[in-house]
């Protein structure tokens, strides 16, 4: 399993360094790839590690009124159901990909986002492009 | 500017069976900015292209283009080498472009993956309004800068009609009357006198059904001295 988890610098990533230092587990098949800011996702970002076998995409961004950068979070939630829409018309299922607002002292909301999206690749399956590989 | 909505991704899939080297091509004006068929709707359409091919083992070679005016051949041309060895192009500007396209490669099979709607305008992010029919006999300075044609569901001249309720169309509470705009305008301006004199019928003639529409500017066209120092250009 693959679960792609992007995480913004200033909620997601001192969050998801507070859950390793209180030594909280998640599933190891859980990559992180660090953001300036969750806006800066692309929904062409967001496709393209489905294309590379992903079997699951999150992102761990600031709360909502309370982004860094002010509004990045609403914008990468406007991506993720873009790229929703994208999957569920392809045939991939939406639930595939995943916006999580957390603060960076929400450790547990980390691991529990990180957890759900294992969960649901458990239950829809795995992606075909990541079983091929 | 020309409003336009990308097609739904499946018809864009079935429109692509039986091609292998397809080319996302967009356009950098009109459709750019009614987010339909910019550089960043190429990318994303070409992606999920992509994602489609892998998924079903379609073996699809898609590759992305943006020009700056889709609709002169002039920037159509400067694309040659991408159009060159493609079987399919997915136009994404507006049928203008889509069409110049197919104008200038006619071994390619060139296909619309935008719906191109009017000509209008943004009225908000992501809002656009149609504001102009091209009836090509205006009549905006008659009616307070609003147009009737095409902003009256009717197309009324002298409105409002009688489905005008507390300045709003009857065709649905979200679209405004524009006969109560009309009047609104020419109130602001001081011209209510304006609407004392109906206005005649119109001549429909420079419009669509007359056929299509050419215009031919006499100062801009080259002479033949002209043609034979610029060079041949098609």
């Amino acid at each position: 399993m693959k679960v792609i988890g992007f995480i913004c610098e200033h909620a997601g990533l001192p969050a998801a360094v507070l859950a390793g230092e209180r030594g909280m587990q998640y599933s190891p098949d859980v990559l992180l790839v660090r953001l300036p800011c969750s806006g800066r996702v692309d929904v062409v970002h967001l496709l393209r590690a489905f294309r590379d076998g992903a079997d699951a995409v999150f992102l761990a961004a600031c709360l909502e009124k309370n982004c860094h950068h002010l509004y990045g979070n609403l914008e990468a939630r406007k991506r993720v159901e873009q790229a929703k829409r994208i999957l569920d018309d392809l045939g991939l299922d939406g639930r595939r990909v995943e916006l999580f607002n957390l603060a960076s002292n929400q450790a547990f909301k980390f691991r529990d986002a990180a957890e759900e999206m294992v969960r649901r690749v458990e239950q829809i399956g795995p992606n075909p492009l990541g079983v091929k590989k | 500017m020309i409003i336009g909505a990308q097609k739904p991704l499946k018809e864009i899939c079935s429109m692509l069976e039986g091609h292998q080297n397809i080319l996302v091509a967009g356009c950098r004006s009109c459709v750019a900015i009614c987010l339909a068929g910019g550089e960043k709707e190429v990318g994303v359409l070409a992606e999920s292209l992509r994602l489609h091919s892998d998924l079903h083992g379609k073996g699809w070679r898609i590759d992305e283009v943006t020009v700056e005016r889709q609709c002169e051949k002039e920037w159509v041309r400067g694309v040659s080498e991408k159009v060159g060895d493609k079987d399919a192009v997915l136009s994404i500007a507006c049928g203008v472009g889509a069409q110049t396209i197919q104008a200038l490669y006619p071994q390619v099979r060139v296909m619309p993956g935008l719906n191109t709607s009017n000509m209008g305008a943004p009225e908000e992010q992501g809002v656009f309004q149609e504001k102009c029919g091209g009836c090509g006999d205006c009549v905006l300075h008659l009616t307070g800068g609003i147009c009737p044609i095409v902003r009256c569901a009717k197309s009324l001249l002298n409105g409002p009609c009688g489905g005008s309720q507390n300045g709003k169309c009857e065709i649905s509470p979200d679209v405004p009357c524009a006969w109560d705009e009309i009047y609104q305008s020419l109130k602001r301006l001081g011209r209510l006198d304006m609407l004392d004199e109906p206005l005649p019928p119109k001549n429909w003639l420079p419009s669509r059904s007359g056929g299509p529409r050419k215009i031919v500017n006499d100062q801009a066209l080259f002479t033949i001295e002209e043609k034979a120092l610029r060079g041949k250009r098609e």
